[in-house]
């Protein structure tokens, strides 16, 4: 009999599961668990983007797309960028729809390396970075950020992890899941460094219109970026589309015309429903996502505060829907921590080092639930660190 | 004041001091804001949503559509407050179109309601005709979709 196990590639075998995968599965074995933990919007996508999918289905346009997207996307894409951050790109040639901002971040990482590059990655952040450069043959060198600095990549961070190998910088902001956002000053800061060190930057910037406190501004936007930037964004988390897989890279021709021969191989085109509902969205959807914004911020200073009257010390984030208290107070790991109150009080939140090592010390609490649910789960959490601290 | 409105339409029952937070202001301002409005009349009253499939107490509701003669002088107006001066009436509307009062009425069973309707509403001077509607089940009631078991979907995915 075959081992197929044998046969794996061992760079496949190497990538560790994803360590938020775990406690799910446990939690999803008990009765009477109450999550804090899902990184997905709890809103339904809106009716009118809804509605545009189904006729289209009613229609019968259900045959394939270009490779790059329906030009009408492309061009409500290009609108959207101009309109929401002053960002002016082409639609025939510099914008590439793609299933998911995750397809987009695997194409600009896959276009752009070599064995052995290097990619800076920020952590804490989302899990996918490092495995994708890994599968690619470059080298994933995280680059730590602090709470002190608010989770911002700071120039000096940036600077002391270039190496004469380093070819691209991951820039996830608003990020996930500390929720820390970069300013236009913060930009500006590292951008100085990024063009000394001639750096290509993988934008994620999935979490772009839930910023809170101001606007989210584009690394693409400051002076000198854009030659070099593949921003990513998409559909799933402004408009609660998480499940339509669509989102786009947006980047200069040279970028896209490459990631979208990758993307032409490996997966044709973005699903077509999906796009004809993507245009409905981009175009006239704006009041939608204010709304959502507003209950997410609402719901964020609840949470935040919440925390912190715990006796959790939890830093304020601006932007995704994600707080990221400290427990460091406990005494216990991250992962020890989440165990125990699942088991103890039957909330499930994520371990901070599921995100990168630095995250260690930290738990990862997503507010995309509603502020009853939300309050029911912090008391819980309350109740287990009072009886920690008695013990 | 519309979102403090929004964050009660959701949930009347949370404290001032989780709305404060919430709205990113104190918990005084909120007590405020929350007395004015109950002072001006724009919140007339707090009340559980109670699903009635879940108790054991008899309880029907119907829907009475009032065909009346509007008055000279007051129009509607004085036939409507007599109609809402019963306790058994939980709500009166002028309506536009086929006829002229919504009158949405509460009782232990149908014979309660029927007796209503026949013995004092239909009575009222002024009331040309009425056509009873029993609500046989709720689906959805005050916003809310009743009935249903809520399970959360979301979580099989690893992000």
């Amino acid at each position: 009999m075959i081992n197929l196990s044998d046969k794996i590639s061992k760079r496949t075998a190497s990538l560790k599961p994803s360590g938020i995968r775990r406690f799910f599965d446990i939690a999803n074995e008990m009765d009477n668990v109450i999550s804090l933990g899902v990184g997905e919007p709890d809103f339904k996508t809106p009716y009118a983007i809804r509605r545009k999918g189904i006729e289209n289905l009613e229609e019968g346009r259900t045959g394939y797309s270009a490779n790059a997207g329906m030009m009408e996307l492309r061009n409500a894409i290009t609108r959207f960028l101009h309109r929401k951050y002053e960002l002016s790109y082409d639609p025939a040639k510099e914008i590439l729809v793609t299933v998911g901002g995750s397809e987009a971040i695997d194409l600009g990482i896959r276009a752009f390396l070599d064995p052995g590059d290097e990619v800076l990655i920020p952590e804490p952040s989302f899990v996918c970075y490092s495995p994708i450069v890994t599968l690619t043959s470059g080298i994933p060198v995280p680059i730590v950020t602090k709470e002190e600095d608010h989770f911002r990549l700071t120039p000096e961070a940036l600077e002391g992890a270039i190496t004469d190998k380093t070819k691209m910088l991951i820039l996830p902001y608003p990020n996930n899941p500390t929720g820390a956002v970069m300013k236009k000053e913060h930009l500006e800061a590292i951008a100085e460094v990024i063009l000394r060190h001639d750096l290509i930057v993988l934008s994620d910037e999935i979490y772009s219109e839930l910023t809170y406190n101001g606007k989210h501004v584009s690394i693409a936007s400051i002076p000198g970026m854009k030659e070099r930037t593949i921003l990513v964004n998409g559909f799933s988390k402004a408009f609660s589309m998480t499940g339509w897989r669509l989102g786009y890279a947006a980047a200069p021709k040279e970028a896209i015309s490459q990631m979208t021969k990758i993307h032409q191989y490996a997966v044709m085109c973005a699903p077509t429903t999906s796009q004809y509902a993507a245009i409905e969205a981009l175009d006239h959807c704006d009041e939608n996502i204010e709304e959502m914004r507003n209950e997410y911020n609402m719901r964020r200073r609840l949470t935040v505060n919440g925390f912190n009257e715990i006796g959790l010390h939890t830093f304020e984030p601006e932007g995704a829907f994600y707080v990221f208290p400290s427990i460091q107070s406990t005494g216990l790991s991250s992962e020890e921590f989440c165990e125990k109150l699942l088991y103890a009080k039957r909330v499930a939140v994520v371990p901070g080092n599921a995100f990168g090592e630095s995250g260690e010390g930290f738990i990862r609490v997503s507010y995309s639930y509603s502020v009853k649910h939300i309050l029911e789960a912090i008391k819980r959490i309350g109740e287990f660190v009072q009886e920690l601290r008695e013990q | 004041m519309e979102q403090l409105l929004k964050i009660l339409e959701k949930n009347a029952r949370l404290d001032d001091k989780a709305i404060a937070v919430m709205l990113d202001t104190t918990e005084a301002a909120v007590a405020a804001e929350i007395e004015k409005l109950e002072k001006d009349g724009v919140i007339y009253g707090y009340r559980p949503l109670i699903n009635h499939d879940k108790i054991h107490v008899p309880f029907v509701e119907a829907i009475i559509e009032l065909r009346v003669t509007p008055r000279k002088d007051t129009g509607f107006e004085e036939i409507a407050r007599k109609v809402s001066a019963f306790d058994e009436v939980d709500s009166v509307y002028l309506m536009s179109g086929g006829y002229d009062l919504h009158v949405r009425v509460t009782g232990k069973d149908f014979r309660d309601i029927a007796l209503f309707v026949a013995q004092r509403l239909a009575l009222l001077d002024g009331v040309l005709s009425t056509a009873t509607h029993f609500i046989l089940t709720r689906y959805k009631a005050h916003g809310v979709i009743l009935n249903e078991n809520h399970t959360d979907e979301r979580g099989n995915i690893s992000l």
